[in-house]
């Protein structure tokens, strides 16, 4: 069995792709990705290294350009928006990186401060520590707020990380691999840590990964992205109810070796 | 048959290495060119970033202050004693003061301050963006709704354009206080005497010539590292090389300005 669904709104899109590509070079990566994702809802993106889920997430997001196709998030098409409306857009999207991303100069108080002065210039000091408290208190890492991110465990370098996006209250939430070189006990925490943030901030979220203990505890609905576009979607039960051999050792290598 | 598409760009392996090199450089200046006039575009359009600009100026200054210090000293020392003999020569040493400040304020503070500063300022700028790169530290400030190359660039290219200049000025002085212990062991000449012969054949040119370059190596340092820095890739490796490239193409930059500001300089003199 899957995650129990919580409160998906289907009829609310808060991303639509439709016919996206991204090529390098002579590299396809991406060859005509349709994607939606509903409000409420975690989305799992399974595939191979190599595959362009990273990239998808990236181009969601303004990092890359796409080279063709539509991308909708939040009703602005992120292909054809303006420097000032991607930066706008951002501030209601939040991504966290495989590598947690800290800056490493600042303090894990400092990281969190960041976004927020940045963008809200009228911001009073009270007001500044108060949402950092409450985004600690949410990742429970209240106790490191004066540390360096070097001081960090990588699972808590991945809770600050999270924080640090949660601090802007975004719509939408994208992991970039959030399991990715962590332990196991220490994964299960990040698995829990998507659903509470799900829940307690109401954000829709794509999350890239090729765990799939993280697909089967986090994800409302799994896409198989092979050779470019997705080929399976579905809950976890339906997209592995298969024989294809591009998908079965997904499944096979993780629960049954 | 090729598509326009795949005519457009040979593949590499197609390239021989003369063509992949010219190629390369010929893209550089087009980075370059497009990384310049991104900085041009930017930096008078606010919000301004004038506390992380102070924190730059602060950060070069710092960085660099001891070593500049005493190399300066030191350069004004060695310069003096090594200039004595051939000035002896002619019975011309009463000369040395002058011979002094024009070689150092003309050439050697400005020259000196701004190796020593590609040296130490810009390797950590090279190598502190490029490693911000490669962790995905500037990704992270674009996705969170800030300008990367407003707050990592432009301040830093501010900072090295002002605090360069600053550092030249005070380098001419410490090496002219290196000249005058040399001079006044040798010739006994007073601080004030000493003082007087360094002012009297300086010209205003002089000062405007040595600021201009100033300002234009700490311009050129600022923008040659924090161009290696930002467009860092391939990971720890990539950030040695934006370091070490930070520091060689600024040094030969610095160089080549040099060498054109004193022509022009030449010209009004």
């Amino acid at each position: 069995m899957g995650k129990p669904k919580g409160h998906i709104d289907y009829n609310d899109t808060v991303i639509s792709i439709k016919g996206l590509k991204k090529s390098f070079g002579s590299q396809h990566v991406l060859r005509g990705v349709d994607l939606d994702l509903y409000q409420g809802e975690n989305l799992v993106v399974l595939g191979r290294s190599g595959m362009g889920k990273s990239v998808l997430i990236k181009i969601i997001v303004g990092l890359l350009r796409a080279d063709s196709g539509k991308v909708m998030v939040l009703g602005k098409d992120v292909t054809k928006i303006t420097d000032e409306g991607l930066q706008e857009l951002r501030l209601d999207i939040g991504f966290s990186f495989q590598n947690s991303a800290l800056y490493d100069s600042m303090t894990v108080r400092k990281n969190l401060e960041f976004p927020l002065v940045r963008n809200q210039k009228n911001i009073t000091r009270p007001e500044i520590d108060k949402a950092v408290e409450s985004v600690l208190d949410a990742v429970g890492l209240s106790q490191t707020i004066n540390q360096m991110p070097s001081e960090l465990s990588g699972g808590q370098r991945k809770r600050i990380g999270i924080a640090r996006t949660l601090i802007l209250q975004p719509k939408i939430m994208l992991y970039d691999e959030p399991t990715a070189g962590l332990d196991p006990i220490t994964c299960i925490e990040i698995n829990d840590l998507i659903n509470e943030v799900q829940e307690r901030y109401k954000t829709s979220s794509i999350i890239i990964t090729h765990d799939m203990t993280c697909a089967k505890h986090t994800g409302d609905r799994i896409a198989i992205l092979l050779d470019g576009q997705f080929q399976r979607q579905g809950n976890f039960d339906e997209v592995f109810d298969t024989d294809d051999v591009r998908v079965k050792p997904f499944y096979d290598y993780n629960f049954i070796q | 048959m090729d598509t326009p598409e795949k005519l457009t760009t040979i593949p590499p392996q197609r390239q021989n290495s003369f063509g992949r090199s010219l190629n390369d450089f010929f893209l550089s200046i087009y980075r370059i060119y497009l990384f310049l006039a991104r900085f041009f575009k930017e930096v008078f359009l606010p919000p301004y970033e004038w506390n992380e600009v102070v924190k730059q100026c602060y950060q070069v200054g710092v960085r660099s202050f001891t070593l500049i210090t005493v190399t300066g000293f030191i350069v004004g020392v060695i310069f003096t004693k090594q200039s004595r003999p051939s000035l002896a020569e002619f019975g011309a040493t009463s000369w040395l003061p002058g011979l002094v400040s024009i070689a150092i304020m003309r050439a050697l503070a400005p020259l000196v301050t701004a190796l020593i500063a590609a040296g130490k300022v810009g390797s950590s700028i090279g190598a502190e963006l490029g490693s911000m790169r490669v962790t995905e530290q500037i990704d992270a400030m674009e996705v969170s709704g800030t300008k990367p190359f407003k707050y990592l660039v432009c301040t830093r290219i501010i900072a090295t354009t002002i605090t360069i200049p600053l550092l030249a000025t005070y380098v001419g002085f410490i090496a002219i206080l290196g000249g005058f212990l040399n001079v006044n062991q040798g010739e006994g000449t007073s601080f004030s005497t000493y003082m007087q012969q360094v002012f009297e054949p300086l010209s205003f040119i002089d000062f405007e010539a040595s600021l201009a370059k100033a300002v234009c190596f700490g311009f050129t340092i600022g923008v040659v590292s924090c161009y290696q820095g930002f467009y860092a890739d391939k990971g720890t490796e990539g950030v040695g090389k934006a370091a070490n490239a930070s520091v060689v193409t600024a040094m030969f930059l610095v160089f080549i300005e040099e060498v054109i500001i004193v022509q022009i300089a030449g010209w009004f003199r």
